[in-house]
């Protein structure tokens, strides 16, 4: 990681330099109630560029309900900037295998939640057609977004580094 | 009244289609000009793909909204992720002018443009505002009489700065649509909490998604409700599905029946339990059911 965390972020519009670490984000944090994700702690550790914060898998336990960023009394927008450490963290290699499995069933058939043979039937029970009117149902729709993807090189960005 | 499209997104026609069948019978009966919306594709999850490449996340949600501004609709989603996802690229893309000139160089590969001429609405904040509790109420032929935990889920009202339906610590606007049907919404304790599935914590992290469910589901057992009522497919599947895979890591006994807003809708306008796909939920409450006929039938 070459570039400096603190200065992406700032070039993302993502100004974090006014934390004064009181810890609302953290303390407003229903997924770390749980577990080990301390916000504050990412926050001060972005700014002090350092890059560990990057493999930290607790960067992958916030559900992105954006409660510290709407508490956040010097108003960062936490949850925005924890986003794109998501996306450097990515850049750099870091992707969970199930995140990896989601994003090529997306590239396979444009979902990422496929349609399986039980919704099908229920689908019928209700009235409506099996097959829904999404891109499931038209192949050269399919092939297009396929197209979209490979020209985004996201085929490329996912692939185990 | 707008004219829309209704992006289906992937859990609602692909796990659960009652979602999809109550949300049309409602805006049929409304006299909402909504159509179906062919060839779109998963919104992207923003959990998911916003969190993996900007670019990409971009490319995906603009193609599903150029299909729509090629149809001169708005779109309406009755997800949560859904809204998320396209309202906040529709917005980024309309404002910045670099942006969407990055994003129209992948389109142009498949012979796209983004205008930016149309608007991403939510069915929820589309009732709100196109009808509101009061006009709702004039539709409606079977009062509910129901106590219900209402579930707002994150990104219908958040990030506020983008969403302008007001503060996010207790909103009310949802209530008065529930309350609407003749419903009750109890108050429980953190209502306003997330469901623990977003941000690709359901498929990354399971059992911390479940962990924050479980308390969820212990704060709504306490308020005692008939059901849980929710205006996103990824929270219902969280609250539903996620209730017996609760049962079965906690030793918990919860069968607290759950339903988007179209099916609670759908009930009191006229419509019953089977066309709505209440049965077709994981969570089999009989008691709820039969109550829910009963209404339905009109013996309540």
């Amino acid at each position: 990681m070459s570039e400096k965390l603190l200065e992406v972020l700032k070039t993302a519009g993502l100004d974090v330099l006014s934390c004064m670490q009181c810890g609302t984000c953290t303390g407003s944090c229903p997924s770390g109630r749980h577990t080990g994700l301390n916000t504050r702690r990412i926050l001060r550790d972005a700014r002090k560029n350092r890059t560990e914060v990057l493999s930290d898998d607790a960067l992958w336990l916030c559900t992105t309900c954006y409660t510290c960023q709407e508490r956040c009394p010097r108003g960062i927008p936490i949850t925005d900037a924890l986003l794109e450490l998501r996306r450097l963290a990515v850049r750099e290699g870091f992707m969970l295998p199930e995140h990896r499995k989601v994003s090529e069933t997306v590239l396979e058939c444009g979902h990422a939640v496929p349609l399986d043979e039980e919704t099908k039937k229920k689908r019928e029970e209700l009235g409506l057609e099996p097959i829904p009117e999404t891109v499931q149902k038209y192949p050269e729709a399919l092939e297009e977004l396929k197209t979209l993807l490979k020209t985004c090189k996201f085929d490329k960005l996912i692939a185990e580094k | 009244m707008t004219k829309l499209s209704l992006f289906l997104g992937c859990i609602v026609p692909n796990r659960y289609p009652g979602i999809e069948n109550a949300t049309k019978l409602c805006l049929q009966k409304l006299g909402v000009d909504a159509c179906d919306l062919p060839g779109a594709s998963c919104c992207p999850a923003p959990g998911v793909f916003k969190s993996f490449d900007k670019a990409t996340w971009l490319a995906l949600a603009s193609r599903n909204i150029v299909l729509s501004e090629r149809m001169g609709r708005d779109i309406l989603t009755v997800c949560n992720g859904c809204y998320g996802s396209l309202a906040d690229a529709n917005m980024e893309l309309k404002k910045d002018p670099e942006l969407r000139a990055s994003t129209n160089s992948y389109l142009k590969e498949i012979g796209m443009e983004f205008k930016g001429t149309i608007e991403v609405r939510h069915i929820i904040e589309f009732l709100y505002r196109e009808f509101g509790p009061e006009k709702l109420k004039d539709y409606i032929t079977r009062p509910l009489d129901l106590k219900v935990a209402l579930h707002y889920g994150c990104h219908l009202i958040k990030p506020s700065k983008d969403r302008n339906l007001g503060e996010t610590e207790s909103p009310v606007f949802f209530d008065e649509l529930v309350e609407a049907t003749g419903a009750k919404s109890v108050d429980y304790t953190d209502k306003m909490m997330c469901c623990g599935a977003g941000g690709g914590v359901r498929s990354g992290h399971v059992a911390v998604s479940l962990e924050m469910l479980e308390h969820k589901l212990a704060c709504i057992r306490q308020a005692g409700v008939d059901c849980i009522v929710n205006a996103c497919p990824f929270c219902h599947l969280q609250f539903d599905r996620g209730q017996l895979a609760v049962n079965e890591k906690f030793g918990t006994d919860y069968s607290i029946p759950v339903l988007h807003y179209s099916q609670l809708l759908g009930l009191t306008l006229g419509f019953s339990p089977g066309e709505l796909g209440i049965e077709q939920n994981a969570v089999q409450n009989i008691e709820f059911l039969a109550k829910v006929y009963e209404i339905s039938a009109g013996l309540r």
